[in-house]
C-alpha cells in the first residue's frame, strides 16, 4: 500500500485505524454534526426513534435556522419552532437564533466550531465548505444527522481522490468562484462523484481563506464527497482568530494515490459564468454574448463573505444599478453584516440602488426574498442554477463571481468587471 | 423485496430541486411532499404513478441538495425502485438510510424505455423488462449496506446493533 491523502489520514484517525484506503467502509467518530431548519425537523423525528433524552455531546451539535429564517411563512415558522424546541430540550450549546445566526457554512468557521483535522457531517450538501480549513467535512441527509446526534458516529466509504495542482496566481477581478466554476465546467457535474477534490500546489498560498471556502463549497457541484486544502499560515491565522480548538494537521504523503492529477495555472483563469441549467454549463466572460437580466443576488454560503462584499462594492462604488434591475446584497452572517456596515460598504450599495438583507439562504434555493417570475433571469453568486431553482420553472439563473454579478447589475446584462473598469464610468 | 410496475423514464442529472422543489420544503410531511414529486420536469408523474412503478434514469440521479425530502417524496409516491446508471452520493446514502430501493445498472438505464413493464428483484439485483424481454443484472450492494437495507434503514440498523 502506498501513502495516504490528507483525507485518508483524517478518516483513519477518526476510525481509530492505522491506515485507510479508498473504497474501505469505516465507522468514524464525529467532531461536529450540523443541521438547518429544513433538514433538522426530519432528523429530529428520526432521532426520537432512538428514545434518547440527550444527544451524544451537546457541544458538538450545531443547529442553524437559516434557510427559511427569519420565518418566511407559517409552515416555516413551525419548522423553526421544532428546531428551537429540540435545541432547548437537548440543551444544545450551538443553536443560533435569528439575531446570532447566519448562513450556516459562513457561520460555523467564523464561530470557531470547525478546526483542521476535524470530521464534520451536516445535513446540508454544502457542508463540504470546511475543507478550506483542512477538515474532512461532507453533506449527508437527515437520517445520517439523526444517527450522528445519537451516536457521534457516521459510516463512510473512504473516497478516492483527484488532485488539483495549482500554480501561479489569479488575475485582477478573477476569484475563487471563477476557478471552481472553471473546474466544474472542465470535469462536469459528476466529474468528482464520490471523490475527494484535493487542492494543492504552490498556487494555494495566493488564495485567500474566503476564496478557499468558496472553492470547497462547490465541490458538491462536481459530485465530490469533500474538497480539501492543505493547512498553511493563513489557515492557522484564521483558526486562531476564530478561537477554534487546536488544529490537527494532516499532509498528503508524496506517494499518496490519486485517480487523476489536474494542473491549473491560476493566471490563465478568466471570469466564468455557468449558464442554465447546470453548474457545469460554463462560459468564459468573453463567450457570454448579450444576456439581459432582471435581478442580481450577491450572497449565500458560496459568496456572502466580507471579501465577496468588498469585491462587489469596488465595482459598485460611484455607479448605479441598471434601470429596472433589482440587486440584492445578503451578508452571510451578523458579523459580516456589521463589518460591511463599518467599512462603509452599505453606503456604496445603497447609493448604487441595491437592497441589503438580513442573513438568509432565502433566494438561493427559491425559498423567499427574491423569487423569479416566468421568463426572468438572474445573475447570482450562489451555487446552483437548476430548473426552477430560484423560482418559476421558466426562469433562469446564471452563476458568477461577486465582481461579475456587480458589473452585470450596473450593465443590466452579463458584463465583464475588467471591461467596466476600463470604461471609466466613475 | 420485489417491485413490479411501469417505467417513468428520465435522463441524466435529475436534481433534487426538480424531484421536490424547495418551495415545498416548509413541510416534512411525506404525503404532502409526494403530491409535488417531479412536478417541475413531469407534471403528469403524480397523476399517473401507481404503487410499485419504477423510475429509470441516466447518470448522477439525485444530484444537488442533501434534502432527504427527495427520496422520501419518491418513496411515498409509491415508486418501488429507482434504477440509474449512477447516483449522486448524498441521494445514494439517503436512499439506503430510509429504505428506498435503488439499483445502479448502466445497461438497464440505457435499454429500458418509458412505459415498459419491468420487474425488479431487489435482493438479487435482477431486472426483467417484460415488454422487451431483456434482462439485466445490477451491481450488488456491499454487505454492510445490505444489512442496513434489511434492517429497514439506518436508525433501525443502529438500534438493532445497540441491542446486540
Amino acid at each position: 500500500m502506498g501513502g495516504m491523502t490528507s483525507t485518508e489520514k483524517i478518516l483513519a484517525r477518526a476510525a481509530g485505524l492505522e491506515a485507510v484506503h479508498a473504497g474501505q467502509l469505516i465507522m468514524a467518530d464525529l467532531d461536529l454534526v450540523l443541521g438547518n431548519d429544513i433538514t433538522s425537523p426530519v432528523a429530529i423525528a428520526e432521532f426520537e426513534k432512538f428514545g434518547l433524552d440527550h444527544v451524544f455531546d451537546k457541544d458538538r451539535v450545531a443547529l442553524v435556522p437559516d434557510h427559511f429564517a427569519p420565518n418566511k411563512d407559517i409552515k416555516a415558522a413551525t419548522q423553526c419552532k421544532c428546531v428551537r424546541t429540540f435545541a432547548r430540550r437537548m440543551d444544545i450549546t450551538n443553536y443560533f437564533e435569528v439575531g446570532q445566526m447566519g448562513v450556516e457554512h459562513a457561520l460555523l468557521p467564523e464561530k470557531g466550531l470547525v478546526s483542521a483535522g476535524d470530521v464534520v457531517i451536516g445535513a446540508d450538501s454544502h457542508t463540504c465548505t470546511y475543507g478550506a480549513l483542512g477538515a474532512f467535512s461532507t453533506g449527508v441527509g437527515s437520517t445520517d444527522m439523526a444517527a450522528g446526534m445519537a451516536t457521534g458516529k457516521a459510516w463512510f466509504k473512504v473516497p478516492s481522490a483527484i488532485r488539483f495542482n495549482l500554480t501561479g496566481s489569479l488575475r485582477p477581478y478573477v476569484s475563487g468562484k471563477d476557478l471552481i466554476l472553471h473546474i466544474i465546467g472542465m470535469i462536469g457535474v459528476d466529474g468528482a462523484l464520490y471523490r475527494t477534490m484535493e487542492f494543492s500546489g504552490p498556487g494555494v498560498a495566493s488564495l485567500s481563506m474566503d476564496d478557499r471556502f468558496t472553492i470547497c463549497n462547490m465541490a458538491i457541484e462536481a459530485g465530490g464527497k469533500n474538497g480539501i486544502f492543505p493547512v498553511d499560515e493563513q489557515t492557522l491565522a484564521y483558526l486562531k482568530a476564530s478561537g477554534a480548538k487546536e488544529p490537527r494537521i494532516y499532509e498528503s504523503d508524496p506517494d499518496a494515490s490519486y485517480e487523476r492529477v489536474i494542473d491549473i495555472d491560476l493566471s490563465t483563469i478568466e471570469s466564468t459564468v455557468a449558464f442554465p441549467h447546470l453548474p457545469s454549463n460554463t462560459r468564459t466572460i468573453g463567450e457570454c454574448g448579450h444576456v439581459e437580466i432582471d435581478q442580481v443576488v450577491i450572497g449565500s454560503c458560496t459568496n456572502g463573505r466580507i471579501s465577496d462584499l468588498r469585491q462587489a462594492a469596488d465595482i459598485l462604488r460611484g455607479r448605479h444599478v441598471a434601470e429596472g434591475l433589482r440587486c440584492l446584497i445578503i451578508p452571510a452572517t451578523q458579523k459580516i453584516w456589521r463589518q460591511a456596515m463599518d467599512e462603509g460598504l452599505f453606503d456604496i450599495f445603497m447609493d448604487a440602488g441595491c437592497v441589503i438583507s438580513t442573513p438568509t439562504c432565502g433566494p438561493c434555493l427559491g425559498g423567499y426574498m427574491g423569487i423569479l417570475a416566468e421568463g426572468e433571469r438572474c445573475v447570482s453568486t450562489t451555487n446552483r442554477n437548476f430548473v426552477g431553482r430560484m423560482g418559476h420553472v421558466g426562469s433562469e439563473v446564471y452563476l458568477a463571481s461577486p465582481a461579475v454579478a456587480a458589473a452585470s447589475a450596473v450593465a443590466g446584462c452579463i458584463a465583464d468587471p475588467a471591461a467596466l473598469e476600463k470604461g471609466g464610468e466613475r | 423485496m420485489k417491485a413490479h410496475g411501469s417505467v417513468f423514464r428520465y435522463y441524466d442529472n435529475v436534481d433534487t430541486d426538480v424531484i421536490i422543489p424547495a418551495r415545498y420544503l416548509n413541510t416534512s410531511s411525506a404525503a404532502e411532499l409526494a403530491s409535488h414529486c417531479m412536478e417541475d420536469i413531469d407534471k403528469d408523474f403524480v397523476k399517473k404513478v401507481r404503487k410499485g412503478d419504477i423510475i429509470v434514469a441516466g447518470a448522477n440521479f439525485g444530484c444537488g441538495s442533501s434534502r432527504e425530502h427527495a427520496p422520501l417524496a419518491i418513496r411515498e409516491s409509491g415508486v418501488g425502485c429507482v434504477i440509474a446508471s449512477s447516483f449522486a452520493r448524498i441521494f445514494y446514502r439517503n436512499s439506503i438510510n430510509i429504505g428506498l430501493p435503488i439499483l445502479e445498472c448502466p445497461e438497464a438505464s440505457r435499454r429500458i424505455k418509458a412505459g415498459d413493464e419491468v420487474e425488479v428483484d431487489f435482493d438479487s439485483g435482477l431486472i426483467h423488462d417484460l415488454t422487451s424481454g431483456e434482462s439485466f443484472k445490477a451491481e450488488p450492494f456491499p454487505p454492510f449496506m445490505q444489512e442496513i437495507i434489511k434492517a429497514g434503514g439506518l436508525v433501525e440498523y443502529l438500534k438493532k446493533e445497540e441491542g446486540r
